[in-house]
């Protein structure tokens, strides 16, 4: 790229960011509101209230939860889709009871695993887990069931079966399908993780955050959202590094395509 | 040349995409039903011998029998369709407001490439803010009434709907834009009858995605704000030590959310029953 062109895109990406922080600035900067604090307050009340002790006993720990739960979710839910993905009557036999629990709105399921398990770090990882599985574990059985049936005819013909079918058929088919459940999964862990703490906890992001709100700490809980918005985005790089790496072909297999 | 293949969007959402074409007719339909109902049977059973072997305790799990027979129950009870009724106005609400919101910002910004451009580092920020971060913004500007909800709802599903338009204007094909150009068609015209058609099953994708989104933020909200409908009333159940109620609750909330994918995809199918390419499915 030419600098010129550089320069250009790096406009396009910052230009309407800095037209709305300014137009916030200036919306602030007359009267003081109450409800919205000036971008200046609110970036230090941000360094203030998170990069002290709070980051180790909120941040971090709700963090924790969540990469345990989301990474146990992925794995539980492609190993049982592959399971049920590749037998025919486990499908059938399975998919009602799985269409319903995938409709079940997740957050329903902290009252009643609070019931079940009381409130403890494991009770939070849980409720992670139990939402975001189904998109995993849909996607994959979904994956799995469409696989190519050349291919697969091809595979047996070669007397590939067992570890090897699963590693070079069936998972490289079903990826994309895969990949798209997981960055539903992703979503639904950080809101689950969110809300598990808002409920019932008495630390965490969620509980911290409403805790600001309840006694009136504005600044404050405009920087919990900001931070939670912030591990939003950094979720959503992270996932869509990972995702060009591991489906790298298929991207490559798609430009091609849209090419001719 | 090739006619305009509509993949879902997103993306890595369009993966069974060449496999298209093997998806068997499904002849077989009574075993697959009867395998299917020996599922459901087979998953209450469980659920009705946990408790009962004691492996749970029922006052945590009650069997299956006895929360069917409160959901029966519920059934006859003004106060549950109250609450069904607060729960669907909301979903309906947030996600109507968010559908037209998305569909005409997504239609503007989506047809000017330089728009795009400026708006798409905004957007990727924006997006995947969790909504349930607003949740105390909510609280503090509206209370426990249904717009803190709607705030939620609508923020949530708005996100769905919009990048799926933006990706069904972007794929409008040169050719048919050419010649509606040269058939002398002005921009409405372009946008009627060239745009419309090709973002119509992404925009359908999306309003179905956001369907269900739009369900799980109204039950959140109720939960945790306590704004009137289905949420409130299993947190209050949970609180009070109504058991069977709560499991009741539960149960009805993923019916609600099963009737919702149901009609969604019926009212899809209907929309698009003029589209020749058999769309592959995202499941949500």
């Amino acid at each position: 790229m030419k600098p010129a062109n550089i320069l250009k895109a790096l406009l396009y990406a910052v230009g309407l960011p800095a037209v709305l922080v300014l137009i916030w600035w200036a919306a602030t900067l007359g009267a003081k509101n109450f409800f919205v604090p000036t971008p200046g307050t609110l970036l230090s009340t941000f360094a203030e209230t998170w990069f002290g002790e709070r980051i180790v006993s909120d941040v971090l720990p709700s963090l924790g939860r969540l990469v345990v739960g989301v990474v146990a979710a992925i794995v539980l839910g492609i190993v049982a889709g592959l399971l049920i993905g590749s037998v025919k009557w486990l499908r059938a036999l399975t998919e009602p009871v799985l269409e319903f629990f995938r409709a079940v709105p997740p957050p329903v399921l902290v009252p009643v695993l609070m019931l079940l398990m009381g409130i403890t770090d494991s009770m939070k990882v849980v409720v992670i887990i139990s939402g975001c599985i189904w998109p995993v574990l849909l996607n994959t059985i979904e994956g799995v069931r469409a696989i190519d049936p050349v291919l697969s005819d091809s595979s047996h013909t070669y007397g590939i079966t067992g570890a090897a079918r699963v590693r070079y058929l069936v998972l490289p088919s079903a990826g994309p399908q895969i990949m798209a459940g997981v960055r539903q999964c992703l979503s639904i862990g950080l809101i689950l993780m969110v809300i598990s703490e808002m409920f019932a906890s008495s630390s965490g992001l969620g509980f911290t955050i409403v805790q600001f709100q309840r006694s009136f700490a504005i600044p404050e809980m405009w920087s919990g959202i900001v931070i939670l918005g912030l591990i939003g985005v950094a979720m959503s790089f992270i996932f869509q590094f990972t995702e060009r790496r591991i489906l790298r072909w298929y991207h490559g297999l798609r430009e091609v395509e849209n090419a001719v | 040349m090739s006619a305009p293949v509509v993949t879902t969007s997103g993306s890595a959402a369009s993966g069974s995409g060449q496999h298209r074409a093997v998806r068997k007719p499904a002849r077989k339909w009574p075993v697959k039903q009867l395998l299917g109902l020996a599922g459901i049977l087979g998953f209450l059973l469980v659920w009705e011998l946990i408790p009962r072997a004691g492996i749970i305790e029922a006052r945590f799990l009650p069997p299956a029998s006895e929360v069917i027979a409160a959901l029966g129950r519920d059934f006859g009870l003004t106060a549950f369709w109250a609450a069904v009724g607060e729960t669907m106005l909301a979903w309906f609400l947030g996600l109507l407001m968010a559908i037209v919101l998305a569909v005409a910002l997504g239609f503007v910004i989506g047809s000017s490439s330089v728009l795009r451009k400026l708006t798409n580092s905004t957007v990727e920020f924006l997006r995947p803010i969790p909504s349930v971060a607003l949740i105390p913004l909510a609280v503090l500007l509206f209370g426990v009434k249904i717009e803190s909800s709607l705030m939620l709802i609508v923020y949530a599903s708005f996100w769905q709907v919009f990048i799926q338009v933006l990706y069904g204007v972007a794929d409008v094909d040169n050719v048919a834009m050419q010649t509606a150009r040269s058939y002398g068609l002005g921009t409405a015209a372009r946008v009627r009858y060239v745009v419309f058609p090709t973002a119509l099953p992404y925009l359908m994708t999306g309003v179905r995605l956001a369907a269900s989104v739009a369900l799980i933020l109204a039950i959140t909200a109720e939960l945790v704000i306590g704004s009137p409908g289905l949420g409130r009333e299993i947190a209050l159940a949970q609180s009070g030590g109504a058991i069977s109620g709560m499991y009741a609750l539960v149960l009805a909330t993923g019916l609600i959310g099963v009737l919702i994918n149901l009609v969604m995809r019926f009212i899809e199918r209907k929309t698009l029953s003029w589209h020749s390419s058999v769309r592959s499915e995202v499941i949500v």
